[in-house]
């Protein structure tokens, strides 16, 4: 096949089609540059579809791969290889699916260079998709990285009053434990003779103590991507001051590629060091639910506790991956998908309303269940996604990895998922604190605030019904049908799940 | 099905058991759907409906019982696979789950009849018509959360709908979201549902725990599968049946308002009436029984949790009810009865007496229902005779009654008083309720009380002793809610102006009035017609043998005489001598601090705040504004990281090595990096330009080592 009209060229670089474009629309032709963006995010949503239709949800390996030679020098064998399979089929879908929900968010919030807003979105996306896609550690570096750049931007430029600051540090902070992840890819690059990664896993043979240098070096960087406790101090800077769009993507893709390089990397490469700092991820993870719960409950942001939520739910991914169980890690990733809807409607719903009445302070709000019913009652319907109650998506992933973590030979002690299970007590008690304090009791003074700006505070508009209902449908079907979506990943967790089996064992005896 | 076939063999309509789910999702999709467009008969019309052919549902369930006593299960869909754990979207069919599909679809359909009528008037006096319609969507959406949980095949599928009943519940206390129950503006009502739905979830935690428990224990949360294994699990692992046991008994306290976790149900009572009927007292509450009923199993193995659950359930039922003794609120005294009657149930079930235990829920469901909706009445009756006295005569439509001078509480006992002039039916409704619940022979709660009350005098004498004077209790403050409310002299005008209520009101009560009368009929003690019918669910399981209670005259007698002498007192103070508006209880005279314990439900909210609360606020504020912000984020990576950084790239890198040094090396990529950056974004602090060049040192050294090396 044409490597160019390969399908995971396609998904991957299509976006670049859309940003050629864009440089070729005049600054003030907005609608025409919203448009564009908006259209090629839909067709590449469109490729990704037909990528799902052509994978075969049977076959655990790598599917569809594409690996040309890229960098051949000095014995280096760097080749430009991408692969689809189980772990990172739903990833790729969450990507295409959530790009043209951002952008179509941003229609009347984001004005300034809009043309410059859609040119960094539709590059993120290339990042994004390439990094769930990519089978050579080199190439995945450099997708890895890449992501930083337009996101760095979106921040620095579109954000908020602090967005300086919040851009660098998220720039740097990622950027830190990156470097020590390249460390071990070049390690491994040189020592194995080999940056693909399905010829490493096969390979293995590194000696134990290595490997567990090496899991940590990878961990860096994704411990902080995700981000584990407590290396998420970048978190609630960059989310309150990202755009909504920004922080919906942020939320939604960016952190799930810290836990996706969990499971693509430190888990099968370093399959004898996952089995061995099991407990202590474990442990990390349990933390994190309990301290993000807590710390969610006092914010008098709105835009802040849901960025500690965030903190206090990829703590169940990570307490799940870490199970080594297919239960566990199953429901660590399908909760990755539901983290991502529930969080990136949690942030465009709060957009929303920010775009009305210019502040996220709790404590002016109060009511507006009764003023903007619809917005009120779908605002609720993803409170209690978020939750985890069940019939919605949110309890299907957690119920999972709750009951993989409990059982796990890797973790060892029922006490970890024990603890977590107090952080389902914890949701509720700040997500449903949220909930009264903006949509229950009388009308708060932003009513008033609002009014005295010359207008009131209207429910949402077509467009932003349109923006939510994917993800609403989304989130009842897995939560009351979750099957299809089990069946893309089983056999890929299955297969890991043996392979850290026979690894541990036989580094046992 | 053919008509030939049911004559041989009986009717067979076990299929159609999904559609006690279906039938109010497709009620509650036609409200929110068209319900905008519709009047509020056609809405109230459209949920009674859906709930009322649940209930035909169940009736041809309990036909085709009849001829197929050991049921079905109706498989629907497969729901979470993974590996071992097989859980599926399937409906259990015995004579446990369709009893209690009967209690919900009868009950409830009465109830949604009667709140056609409620709610007509409840959104006027509340100023805001426009939330009927929600109220029916959510009241349909509960029939349908609470059907999914009597009618699961498994654990989790009961948790499905313990759960989603628990968000009805919020929903529907927090109905009058933005008021108290005084119909202020306040957060008041919202708290209240919240309240409800957090202690729930400290309930569902232990659930969780259980059913995480079973699942590694059993491979499976599938009721056959489990009970079938208990008895091998039972002696290999020892303690694992004991620790389900009891973690679901967690959950049983937080959903049947039990010791601990009782306190959210006085609160529930700021939901309109026809809620704390259907979900506080007849149907929601009395899930925790039937997870109990249902785990019969599990539970007759561990006498130690049998001999705990039967505790909680004892000592909650004599708590409750001294606290009942001491509430003015109408409802409230309800809502303390209600958690009382449960720890009746729930010491039934506990102490193996599963029959009796149901039986009492079902009794329960009619007279506590039918005592709800008939104070529901009299409220509404007092609001009316409230608004007649202060507009007087002439009818000018008041769009701002909540702006009323003076706050009026229409629930307040206080200003109640001789009503049973003025609103004859609700009082002899309310009456037929009382009897039923003081246990008055020969009404529905005499039987099922005294079953209670017979098996714990054989089986645990400890709970039989506290229930026999919670029954006293009972019915003292229900003969002090009599006379108070219906006799007397009115001590307010609002009393004295009381009317009626109309019939779409009254009629369900009289259904629910006469099963409270004829109700023990279900079970007479030598007949044991239920009995019988709840043994096709338990002989299944050899181990299983329920207890044939046996009647048991001097407990009769007993505790027919303790009831009667209860309201005898309970006229001496009350009945006898009215009070007069203002004068304090007289039993305040007597029992003193006693009665200020009972008056403040002995300070148990108090404490939580005190003790569990107050604490956690204090801890999140603390971790999230010291540890997490001004030391974490301010002060160690602002400070102590980017800070000495800075030092480090400034005065070391920048002065030093780099002006020094490498400038003419790095100038050229330097200085392009720079341009870039200043023209895309205008963000240039030589921050990043600095950190740049120590990130491309760093790799330069290190790939030079490597490939050098």
């Amino acid at each position: 096949m044409n490597p160019v009209l390969h399908p995971l060229t396609l998904v991957t670089f299509f976006p670049l089609l859309g940003v050629f474009v864009l440089l070729f629309i005049q600054p003030e032709r907005k609608n025409a540059q919203r448009w564009t963006a908006l259209i090629t995010s839909l067709i590449t949503f469109g490729i990704s579809m037909w990528l799902l239709a052509e994978f075969n949800a049977k076959d655990p390996d790598l599917q569809m791969e594409i690996n040309l030679p890229w960098i051949q020098v000095a014995g280096w064998n760097i080749s430009y290889y991408l692969g689809v399979d189980g772990l990172s089929i739903l990833l790729v879908l969450l990507t295409t699916f959530l790009t043209p929900i951002s952008i179509l968010s941003t229609w009347t919030a984001i004005e300034d260079r809009v043309r410059d807003f859609m040119l960094f979105f539709l590059l993120l996306e290339v990042g994004m998709t390439g990094v769930f896609l990519a089978q050579d550690l080199f190439l995945f570096y450099v997708f890895w990285e890449f992501t930083l750049v337009p996101m760095y931007f979106l921040i620095g430029i579109w954000g908020g009053p602090n967005r300086m600051y919040a851009a660098i540090k998220f720039f740097l902070y990622t950027m830190a434990g990156s470097l020590l992840m390249l460390l071990a890819i070049l390690w491994l690059g040189i020592y194995q003779g080999t940056f693909s990664v399905p010829e490493l896993i096969a390979k293995g043979g590194i000696p134990a103590d290595i490997q567990l240098w090496l899991f940590l070096a990878f961990a860096a960087a994704f411990a902080i991507k995700v981000p584990m406790w407590p290396l998420h101090s970048w978190l609630p800077d960059a989310h309150v001051e990202a755009p909504t769009a920004g922080s919906v993507i942020l939320a939604g893709v960016l952190l799930k590629m810290g836990t996706y390089g969990f499971v693509r990397f430190n888990i099968p490469l370093f399959p004898v060091a996952a089995v061995k700092v099991a407990p202590w991820m474990a442990l990390l993870a349990v933390i994190g639910i309990i301290y993000g719960a807590a710390v969610s409950y006092a914010q008098k942001d709105i835009k802040k506790l849901v960025a500690y939520s965030s903190v206090s739910h990829l703590g169940f991914v990570m307490l799940g991956l870490f199970a080594l169980n297919p239960q566990g890690i199953q429901g660590g990733i399908l909760q990755m998908i539901n983290h991502g809807l529930s969080t990136g409607a949690l942030f465009l719903l709060v957009g929303m309303i920010y775009e009305q009445t210019h502040t996220r302070d709790f404590a002016v709000y109060g009511g507006l269940w009764k003023l903007t019913p619809i917005y009120g009652t779908l605002m609720l319907i993803v409170v209690l996604s978020s939750m985890g109650l069940p019939g919605l998506n949110g309890f299907v992933g957690e119920f999972a990895i709750l009951l993989g973590a409990f059982g796990s030979a890797a973790i060892g002690s029922p006490w970890y998922a024990g603890f977590a299970a107090i952080g389902v007590i914890l949701a509720a008690v700040y997500l449903l604190y949220m909930f009264q304090k903006m949509f229950l009791g009388p009308e708060g003074s932003v009513v008033e605030e609002v009014k005295k700006l010359g207008h009131s505070i209207k429910d949402l508009n077509k467009r932003e019904i349109v923006t939510l209902v994917p993800i609403l449908v989304l989130i009842f079907w897995i939560g009351l049908y979750p099957k299809p979506f089990f069946a893309l990943i089983a056999p890929a967790v299955d297969k890991l799940v043996a392979a850290v089996q026979s690894a541990a064992a036989v580094a046992m005896y | 099905m053919v008509l030939s076939e049911i004559v041989t063999s009986g009717p067979d309509f076990f299929y159609l058991a999904p559609w006690v789910v279906f039938f109010p999702v497709i009620g509650l999709l036609i409200n929110i759907i068209f319900g905008g467009r519709m009047g509020e008969k056609a809405i109230g019309t459209v949920a009674s409906t859906a709930s009322g052919l649940t209930f035909v549902v169940a009736v041809l369930l309990v036909l085709s019982l009849r001829a197929h006593p050991e049921g079905a299960t109706i498989p629907l869909a497969e729901w979470i696979a993974i590996g071992d754990l097989q859980i599926d979207w399937a409906f259990r069919v015995d004579t446990l789950s369709v009893t209690m599909m009967m209690v919900v679809g009868g009950v409830g359909t009465l109830i949604h009849i009667y709140a056609i009528g409620y709610m007509h008037e409840d959104v006027r006096y509340k100023n805001d018509p426009g939330r009927y319609q929600r109220f029916f969507v959510f009241f349909n959406l509960f029939i349908a959360a609470m059907m999914i949980l009597v009618s699961g095949d498994n654990y989790l599928m009961l948790f499905v709908g313990w759960e989603g009943v628990g968000l009805c519940s919020y929903l529907l206390i927090g109905f009058w979201y933005d008021k108290d129950t005084l119909g202020r503006y306040s957060i008041d009502n919202a708290q209240a549902g919240k309240k409800a739905f957090i202690t729930n979830r400290i309930g569902d935690f232990g659930f969780l725990i259980a059913g995480f428990l079973m699942f590694w224990a059993f491979k499976s949360v599938q009721f056959d599968t489990v009970f079938e294994a208990a008895h091998h699990i039972a002696e290999t692992q020892t303690g694992m049946i004991l620790a389900i046991t009891l973690f679901m008994l967690l959950g049983v306290a937080g959903k049947s308002a039990q010791i601990p976790l009782f306190v959210w149900l006085p609160d529930a009572m700021a939901g309109p009436t026809p809620v704390s009927a259907l979900i506080h007292a007849a149907t929601m509450v009395t899930a925790g029984v039937y997870l109990v009923a249902r785990s019969a199993p599990l539970y007759t193995l561990v006498p130690a949790a049998q001999g705990t659950v039967a505790l909680v359930g004892g000592i909650t039922a004599l708590f409750a009810a001294t606290i009942a003794v001491g509430q003015y609120d109408i409802k409230k005294v309800l809502a303390y009865s209600t958690i009382s009657q449960l720890g009746f149930m729930v010491a039934a079930v506990g102490m193996g007496a599963f029959v009796a235990g149901m039986f009492h829920l079902v009794t329960h469901a009619f007279f506590k229902a039918l005592l709800f909706l008939s104070a529901g009445s009299v409220i509404l009756g007092v609001e009316r005779g409230h608004h007649h006295a202060a507009h007087g005569h002439h009818d000018e439509h008041d769009d701002h009654a909540h702006d009323h001078e003076e706050v009026f509480d229409p629930g307040d006992m206080r200003n109640m008083g001789g009503m049973r002039k003025t609103m004859p039916v609700t009082f002899w409704l309310y009456l037929s309720g009382t009897v039923a619940l003081a246990g008055i022979f020969p009404f529905a709660g005499f039987w099922s009380k005294d079953e209670i009350l017979a098996e714990a005098s054989a089986l645990n004498f400890t709970v039989y002793i506290l229930l026999a004077i919670a029954a006293f209790f009972t019915a003292f403050y229900m003969g002090r809610q009599i006379w108070m409310v219906f006799f007397g002299e009115p001590k307010h005008e609002a009393a004295e102006h009381a009317e009626e209520s109309p019939p779409v009101m009254t009629v369900p009560l009289m259904v629910l009035a006469a099963l409270s009368i004829l109700g023990g009929a279900l079970n007479l003690p030598g007949v044991g017609t239920f009995t019988h019918w709840l043994e096709h669910t338990y002989d299944k399981f050899s181990a299983m043998h329920l207890h044939h209670g046996e009647f048991n005259l001097t407990v009769a007698i007993t505790s027919t005489v303790l009831a009667l002498v209860a309201i005898g007192i309970s006229w001496m103070l009350y009945g006898r001598k009215p009070q007069t508006q203002g004068q304090p209880d007289p039993l305040k005279r007597i029992l003193g601090p006693i009665f200020t314990g009972m008056e403040n439900k002995w300070w148990i909210d108090e404490l939580y705040w005190a003790v569990i609360l107050n604490p956690y606020i204090v801890i999140a504020r603390f971790t999230a504004d010291v540890i997490d912000w001004r030391f974490w984020h301010d002060w160690f990576h602002d400070k102590v990281i980017a800070g000495s950084f800075q030092w480090f790239s400034r005065t070391f890198l920048d002065s030093w090595v780099d002006q020094r040094g490498i400038d003419g090396f790095a100038n050229g990529l330097a200085e392009g990096t720079k341009e870039l950056a200043q023209r895309l974004s205008g963000i240039q602090t030589g921050f990043v330009r600095n950190y740049a060049l120590s990130v491309f040192i760093g790799v330069v050294v290190i790939l030079g080592y490597l490939i050098l090396q």
